[in-house]
């Protein structure tokens, strides 16, 4: 709501756009609104590894979850519909293939970054830019808890909040533990023939089950509504598709990101052209399609969890 | 003149040596040899001569006239005018006991008239031996002795009611008759032969010797062999043993009538055929409808009675009818298929019929009347390609089927060709597939609740075998078996898991995914750990081909794994795994595949991975749960404030922008 209705540019961000080469906003009537800015948070590369992360994840908690609520009927019924147990385990194995790409492809852009930046390992590890948790998201964290009792203003967010933090590292733990267990159950006669014992794979089972159930419970709850339900973004906030963010937005959202980008000008170098329509309502529908399967799944996981799984 | 000397002469000499034999007898001649003494005797006068000449001869003639008449004082004669009737049990106490309680003894001692004494068969003072061939009582006179008062037409066959009509007639006919009157042989049956001579017993009495409990004792005295020779009627001893529970002789051999060959000598069928040709001979029954009489002889001719004649089936025809064939009632196929109408009379079918239910069958429901075919015959109704539909008429295709209480329902025809039998029969013409009879047997059908139904779960198994004899011996040394497991609960029979009548092929999808339902009845547990671990979670999902429990465990071989043998011990498992996982190994095969994580004690790894996951995950969402529940009003507070502030920067602004164009 906030990106495409606003015919008007807030006049707090005037400076900070006036400082960049990108051609400034020129004062117009009140009939033509003025250009809005944007900047771009994620390359394509990421956005294209986000691609592939919802279209496997989705794919995984679905068919997955046929197995795991095998004795539910709702779960049955979606198993034949997607064509029985043959093709949702072979969809499996295909997303599983997927996963492991992304998370390689990944790892390779960050170390690829690393070199570009000529950034050294113990840098990636703390500081603004770092996704691992830092002293100031703890400082963070309670502010936020007394921003929404009321007892404080919003916290100045930096480039990520912890809880962006949180479902950044949820990924690649998850994608470790639910793929590790996941090969086990795949080559069950590989993984015992090199000593694994046979009640290993039972235990696989149930860290792949139930760490697949923490997964798509936080993703299709937690990270929906952090990121796209919350009033604010209400129904969807397709940056991961579209790349740029308003910087009007930024500025609101993210004060200290903003400020630091101001600061050491890298806020110009990234300000880019407003995203193609067509791109936005394709990012949209796509967007809307994954949060409605999303939505679907964990409404039917719940209801099997309350009412009819042990 | 000459001859009446030698005849005087003859006198003579042989008298005094008849009876000279006592003095007292001369002197009882002295009256009694007169013609011409005479007594008055209830108003009537008769004749009290005696003839000494045949008395001489008789079988008393030594004894003298005292020794029956001893009431007589030989020294103050002439004797009173009446003497004591002859008491035979002096010398003949045997006889006169049994006589005494016998039904002719009885009407005698209730004073009927025409009650026979011991006279009225053996005489008086002429009393032949009965091996005499002049005598009443010699083998080939007893029928016309016991005819006297026994035949048609006579007083006493009037007065009493017997049920047994035309005795005279029948045992002429009969073949014992015709071995006593056409073959002379005097070793044959007479009445006397199975009534006795002098016991005579109505078949009532538990005494008698046609008593059913009897019977077979009473044909023994000179078929002494005949267990051994009817062994498919009775087994061997029975008949003494178990008196109640086999046939007895007389319901298939018709007492009086007893006969092995028809006399189609005297009776051709030409003769039936005068009548029987004509296809508009009919008689109206009781009820008013007309039934045709007509007999196509070209049935009979082409049936499996084509050598037979009319009257070896239709017995009960009789000289003394008119016609002859009148009242002859229905044929008795029992008379040659004995073992067979048995088993019917068990039968619920048989049951049913004697019960008056009128929709039961009877043998010609089936075999048909004159045009029966064999089995073995495809156009006949018990042609095996026909059976299941001879059987449907009555238990499906009615109106009203008559079998609508079964747990299958009216539709056990529709389900058998269905089933891999009916299939088998009907798709792949293959006759050696069971069809109804060779699970419920032709004749001696019985509800499975019947114990000696072979569809008794007892039974089941050993009827199964008839053709699947392999499976059963595998059965019979698995832990399912009565054999090898003492338990009060229900064991599973065939039908268990192999539905009667819809009875599936066991590799087709529909059969292995019933397995664990079917297994599952009993084994609940474990099916339900089954079901909480791949190879279950998968098959609820619908997949054939996954490991059921007859895959691992076996399917009628299944033993204890404790047991050497069986697929799942420590020798076999692997073996067994790989017929899917054919890289199975001795760690693989130590995969749980009933495996819960409820189970603290058995399965600890699986309890606490799964309580800490389960503590992470409520962890995780408690956090952000709560979380978002504290941001949402916040999130809606500060999107109205955004709202708000963002509409008084847009007024601002086009206000300021009016002042810039002004």
């Amino acid at each position: 709501m906030t990106t495409d209705t606003d015919p008007t540019m807030p006049a707090a961000a005037q400076p900070a756009v006036e400082a960049g080469p990108t051609p400034a906003p020129r004062k117009k009537s009140a009939r033509t609104p003025r250009k809005k800015l944007y900047y771009q948070r994620f390359d394509g590369y990421s956005r294209f590894l986000h691609l592939l992360v919802i279209i496997s994840f989705l794919s995984l908690a679905v068919t997955g979850m046929t197995i795991k609520f095998s004795g539910v009927g709702a779960f049955q019924t979606l198993s034949r519909w997607l064509g029985g147990y043959e093709v949702t385990g072979f969809v499996h194995r295909v997303a599983a293939v997927i996963t492991f790409l992304y998370f390689f492809l990944h790892v390779y852009y960050v170390q690829r970054r690393m070199r570009r930046a000529k950034m050294k390992f113990s840098e990636l590890l703390k500081g603004e830019n770092t996704l691992l948790p830092q002293k100031h998201d703890v400082t963070e964290f309670v502010q936020t808890v007394k921003w929404f009792l009321g007892l404080g203003p919003r916290p100045d967010y930096g480039r990520w909040t912890y809880w962006e933090k949180f479902d950044y590292l949820a990924v690649f733990w998850g994608v470790l533990v639910i793929g590790l267990s996941g090969l086990v159950l795949w080559f069950p006669e590989t993984f015992t023939a090199m000593g694994i014992p046979g009640w290993m794979v039972n235990v696989a089972t149930i860290i792949h089950s139930d760490e697949a159930l923490l997964a798509t419970g936080f993703i299709f709850t937690v990270h929906f509504f952090n990121t796209h339900f919350r009033p604010d973004r209400f129904p969807m906030d397709p940056v991961i598709f579209t790349g740029s963010v308003e910087v009007e937005e930024l500025k609101e959202d993210r004060p200290r990101l903003y400020e630091a980008l101001v600061k050491s000008g890298e806020l110009e170098k990234g300000l880019v052209e407003a995203p193609h329509p067509l791109l936005e309502k394709w990012a949209r529908a796509f967007g809307m399609t994954a949060l409605t399967i999303g939505l679907i799944t964990v409404v039917m996981i719940i209801y099997s969890m309350i009412f009819l799984y042990r | 003149m000459r001859k009446v000397l030698l005849l005087a002469l003859l006198a003579w000499t042989t008298v005094p040596v008849a009876y000279g034999q006592s003095a007292e007898d001369e002197e009882c001649a002295a009256c009694h040899d007169d013609r011409t003494l005479t007594a008055e005797r209830n108003g009537r006068t008769v004749s009290m001569w005696v003839n000494f000449k045949a008395f001489a001869q008789s079988t008393h003639g030594r004894e003298g006239c005292i020794s029956c008449h001893q009431d007589v004082d030989v020294d103050d004669l002439p004797h009173e005018d009446r003497l004591e009737k002859v008491d035979c049990s002096m010398c003949h106490d045997d006889a006169v006991m049994k006589f005494n309680r016998s039904l002719h003894g009885s009407a005698l001692d209730e004073g009927r008239f025409l009650a026979p004494t011991c006279a009225t068969c053996h005489g008086k003072h002429d009393i032949l031996p009965a091996k005499d061939e002049r005598s009443k009582t010699y083998v080939t006179n007893i029928p016309a002795l016991c005819g006297e008062c026994h035949k048609e037409g006579t007083r006493v066959n009037e007065l009493r009611a017997v049920s047994q009509r035309h005795v005279l007639e029948d045992y002429a006919e009969s073949i014992h008759g015709d071995g006593l009157f056409r073959r002379g042989l005097i070793v044959t049956a007479v009445c006397t032969s199975c009534h006795t001579a002098h016991d005579i017993l109505p078949h009532e009495n538990r005494g008698s010797s046609i008593h059913r409990a009897n019977i077979a004792t009473t044909c023994q005295q000179c078929h002494r062999q005949i267990e051994r020779v009817h062994t498919k009627v009775i087994d061997g001893e029975l008949w003494e043993k178990r008196p109640h529970e086999v046939p007895i002789c007389v319901d298939c051999h018709q007492p009086h009538q007893v006969r092995r060959v028809a006399y189609t000598g005297s009776f051709p069928d030409s003769r039936c055929l005068t009548c029987h040709s004509d296809r508009n001979l009919a008689r109206t029954l009781p009820d008013g409808t007309k039934e045709s009489l007509y007999v196509n002889v070209d049935d009979v001719q082409h049936s499996m009675h084509k050598g037979l004649t009319c009257i070896s089936c239709h017995t009960q025809i009789a000289e003394a009818k008119d016609p002859v064939c009148r009242d002859s009632g229905p044929v008795q196929c029992a008379s040659c298929h004995a073992e067979q109408v048995n088993d019917f009379t068990i039968s619920m079918h048989g049951q049913k019929r004697a019960e008056g239910d009128e929709r039961a069958p009877q043998c010609t429901t089936c075999h048909g009347d004159h045009r029966i075919l064999g089995r073995t015959d495809p156009e006949s109704p018990v042609f095996a390609r026909n059976l299941p539909s001879l059987c449907a008429d009555c238990h499906e295709n009615r109106m009203d089927p008559v079998q609508n209480t079964a747990a299958d329902g009216r539709e056990v025809f529709t389900h058998y060709t269905e089933s891999i039998h009916g299939k088998g029969l009907l798709e792949s013409g293959l006759l050696v597939t069971a069809t109804c009879v060779d699970c419920h047997t032709a004749h001696r059908e019985l509800p499975k609740t019947d114990e000696r139904s072979t569809v008794h779960p007892a039974n089941v198994a050993s009827t199964c075998a008839t053709c699947h004899d392999g499976i059963m011996e595998e059965f019979n040394r698995s832990i399912h078996s009565p054999n090898v497991t003492t338990t009060d609960k229900k064991l599973p029979a065939c039908n268990d898991c192999h539905q009667a009548h819809s009875i599936s092929r066991t590799d087709g999808g529909e059969f292995r995914q019933q397995i664990l339902q079917q297994c599952g009845d009993c084994h609940e547990e474990v099916t339900e750990t089954y079901f909480d671990t791949f190879h279950g979670k998968v098959s609820q999902l619908g997949s054939e081909m996954t490991a059921k429990c007859s895959d691992c465990h076996g399917a009628h071989n299944i033993l204890p794994p404790s047991n050497p043998e069986s697929l799942l011990s420590r020798q076999n498992v692997i073996e067994t795994c790989k017929t899917c996982h054919p890289n199975s190994n001795r760690q693989f095969v130590g995969y749980l595949t009933h495996a819960t994580h409820h189970d603290k004690d058995k399965y600890p790894y699986l309890y606490y991975t799964f309580w800490f996951m389960t503590t992470l995950l409520l962890g995780v969402f408690s956090f952000f749960g709560l979380h978002t529940v504290l941001w949402l009003p916040r999130a809606i507070k500060e999107r109205r404030a955004q709202i708000a502030r963002r509409r008084a920067e847009r007024e601002a602004e086009e206000a300021e922008d009016e002042t810039d164009e002004s």
